[in-house]
């Protein structure tokens, strides 16, 4: 039978000052986790409202101008308030110390400021909210941004200033990683994961300043007419798409990289088997990072943008579909006779290989100039970008959340519930994603309150999926505060992993370990040594 | 153990009047030079002293040449990022004016909807 530690970082030490000052990863984790799903819950409410709305062509129940901030405000809020933040400030604190055997990360009073920063920077955003929602889009296109009344500068300035706790986190990893490892554990005897949150953190440090310098620019563009990027002062409207691009695409690496690496690691644990190129798998973690600086004028092919920087656009956008599709095919090839586990993080690890391909494929497919011409701004494109964003990462991050749950609180779900779920969000995603596809390569356009009548089935099925959706995700809120409470002792081990993080006990000390561990094996040798998940039993009979 | 090799590399307070006596003599070159007309060379010049100005400050006022080689590679990279970032937006601002000529020209010429009207049709018709 499974214990529970008395004293562990949950427990001890006691009280609201001990959480609000804590300097423990795991409990800024833990913080970080309820704010970020906090903010999941208020952008998919606004995700809600925008598909009730365009459940029929015409307007039901909101205005036009409203449909504007609602799709502003769940844009901005799903990318900047949840996924940016999500796997690395989140399961990245909790987890990574852990699996390097550190004690915590490399600056841990930078790491509470952090957490500070972002819910500062969200104050903002609400702000913004009550002051005349912004209705720009997420991306603040100019000229449009600097002529609208409705609340640009706080709601960039909310952005400009969660921009700062994700450097934050970034430094604070990358220092972590590079300083703070067990002793034994060599660059190329890291898991995946901590690879991953590596090129990830390069990413957020040398791309976030640039997103800063924009808002900043569009902010004083507003205020003090300088004219960088008013065509009516001489300035370049396209300029300003650049900036944020350069930003922008780099970005989508910052959220799927932690994406992939939850998935190099659940593949192999949950199929006890090797993981197959472990090496090319890293490299290809760190080539993504760097491509992701050279596409970012593919957003621009039809923005007036030079044909020539199209032309060079378009042939480097290619490129980044090789370390993905690297990526993809090792993890295949590591089911490949192993020991598969149909466990609830595993079926995620499935959704997301077959989700996330479809949103990387069509990618390429928006990465071809000549195609781009007949897709962009239509829902083919939002259909893209949500296959990889939450096919992608927010899948990977449920993969994750379910995976090292009985770690973080010591206790199990219910796995034939979570199973039930898990299937219940394939179905929903799907069915209100691939409509999307459909209607945009048929020429739906995308940021429109109103459409054709030919449109009308996709958009209702699309409606009914997103609301298949919702009720799946309330049915996982319920089953994973339920099992906070009252699941089953996990045991320290649950489904048998090699990492470090699965050596000390569940819930983990408040110092990590008692002793510095050691590390001694690979982390994926599941070839050579040979461990008992704690769940046996429940796994088999779940 | 951190301060005794620190000791040994500690730069020599003549490499700092060296160095602060040569970035002033680059200032008055950069002033003098402003005098003389070389066309668009003038900005050349001045940039390029400028430059390597900055450079003898990076380098030694800010320890990089004798730190740990790692933060000279991210001092380095970061101006990579720069490049990348001017250089390919550059490929869009200096040529927008590049247009390349689009001629039309039909998918299949012997569909029906190029077909001439009848009353001036003399040679159609046939095939
Ligand atoms: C093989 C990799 C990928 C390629 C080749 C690719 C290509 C593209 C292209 C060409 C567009 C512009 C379409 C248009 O606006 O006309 C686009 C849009 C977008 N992509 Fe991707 N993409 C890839 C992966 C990803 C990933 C991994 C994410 C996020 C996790 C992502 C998120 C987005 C977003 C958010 C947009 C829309 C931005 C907007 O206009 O609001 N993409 N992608
Ligand atoms: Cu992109």
């Amino acid at each position: 039978m499974n214990i529970i530690p008395e004293k562990n970082y949950l427990t001890y030490p006691k009280g609201l000052k001990s959480w609000l000052f804590t300097l423990d990863h795991k409990r800024i984790g833990l913080m970080y986790l309820f704010a970020i799903m906090f903010f999941f819950l208020v952008g998919g409410i606004f995700a809600l409202m925008i598909r009730l709305e365009l459940f029929h062509p015409g307007q039901d129940f909101v205005s036009a101008d409203t449909y504007n901030q609602l799709f502003t405000l769940h844009g901005a809020i799903m990318i900047f308030l949840f996924i940016i933040p999500s796997i690395p400030a989140s399961l990245g604190n909790l987890i990574l110390p852990l699996m390097l055997g550190a004690k915590d990360v490399a600056f841990p009073r930078l790491n509470l400021a952090s957490w500070y920063i972002y819910v500062f920077g969200a104050m903002f955003a609400v702000y913004s909210m009550i002051a005349g929602a912004a209705d720009t889009g997420w991306t603040f296109y100019t000229p449009y941004s600097i002529e609208t009344n409705t609340a640009v500068i706080s709601l960039t300035t909310g952005a400009f200033i969660l921009g700062f706790s994700s450097i934050f986190t970034g430094l604070n990893f990358l220092v972590t990683i590079h300083k703070l490892r067990a002793p034994g554990m060599t660059w190329f005897k890291m898991p995946l994961f901590v690879w991953g949150l590596y090129a990830t953190s390069i990413i957020q440090v040398v791309a976030t300043p640039v997103l800063g310098i924009t808002l900043l620019l569009l902010i004083l563009e507003r205020v003090a007419g300088i004219g960088i990027f008013n065509p009516a002062l001489g300035g370049d409207p396209v300029l300003f798409q650049h900036f944020f691009w350069f930003y922008s695409h780099p970005a989508v690496y910052i959220m799927i990289l932690p994406g992939m690496a939850i998935i190099s690691e659940l593949i192999s644990v949950h199929s006890h088997k090797k993981i197959f190129g472990y090496k090319v798998i890293a490299y290809s973690s760190l080539a993504i990072a760097f491509i992701s600086f050279l596409v970012w004028g593919h957003h621009m092919f039809v923005s007036g943008q030079s044909e020539l920087a199209g032309m060079i656009f378009s042939f480097l956008t290619f490129f980044v579909g090789v370390p993905s599709g690297i990526k993809v095919f090792n993890w295949v090839a590591t089911l490949y006779k192993g020991a598969v586990r149909f466990t609830t993080p595993m079926l995620y690890t499935f959704a997301f290989l077959i989700l996330f391909t479809i949103g990387g494929l069509t990618g390429i497919f928006l990465g071809a100039l000549s195609v781009d011409i007949h897709l962009h701004d239509t829902y083919f494109v939002v259909a893209h970008f949500h296959y990889t964003m939450m096919g992608g990462t927010v899948i990977a991050f449920f993969a994750g959340l379910h995976h090292w749950w009985p770690k973080i609180w010591g206790r199990m779900y219910n796995e034939r519930i979570a199973k039930i779920t898990a299937v219940l969000v394939f179905i929903g995603f799907n069915l209100t994603f691939i409509p999307q596809f459909i209607m945009g390569s048929h020429g739906m356009p995308r940021r429109y309150f109103d459409y054709l009548p030919q449109y009308q089935g996709m958009h209702e099925l699309s409606t009914y999926g997103a609301y298949l959706l919702g009720t799946a995700f309330v049915i996982m809120a319920i089953y994973l505060i339920h099992s906070i409470f009252k699941g089953k002792p996990a045991g320290n081990n649950p489904w048998g992993g090699l990492t470090l993080e699965w050596q000390t006990t569940s819930p983990p000390d408040p110092h990590n370990f008692h002793e510095v561990p050691v590390w001694t094996h690979g982390p994926y040798d599941f070839d050579t040594i040979k461990v008992e998940p704690d769940l046996e039993k429940e796994l088999e009979t779940a | 153990m951190h301060t005794k090799t620190e000791h040994k590399h500690s730069t020599p307070l003549l490499v700092y009047l060296a160095v602060g006596g040569a970035l002033l003599f680059l200032t008055v070159i950069t002033v003098a030079v402003s005098y003389v007309d070389l066309g668009p060379f003038n900005l050349v010049v001045a940039i390029g002293i400028a430059t390597f100005k900055a450079m003898l400050v990076a380098l030694f006022f800010m320890h990089l040449y004798y730190d740990n080689k790692l933060f000279m590679a991210v001092f380095i990279s970061g101006l990579m990022f720069l490049g990348i970032f001017i250089i390919l937006t550059m490929f869009d601002t200096m040529k927008r004016d590049m247009i390349y000529e689009e001629v039309a020209k039909p998918i299949r010429p012997n569909a029906i909807i190029y077909e001439q009207p009848a009353a001036t049709d003399q040679t159609d018709g046939q095939h």
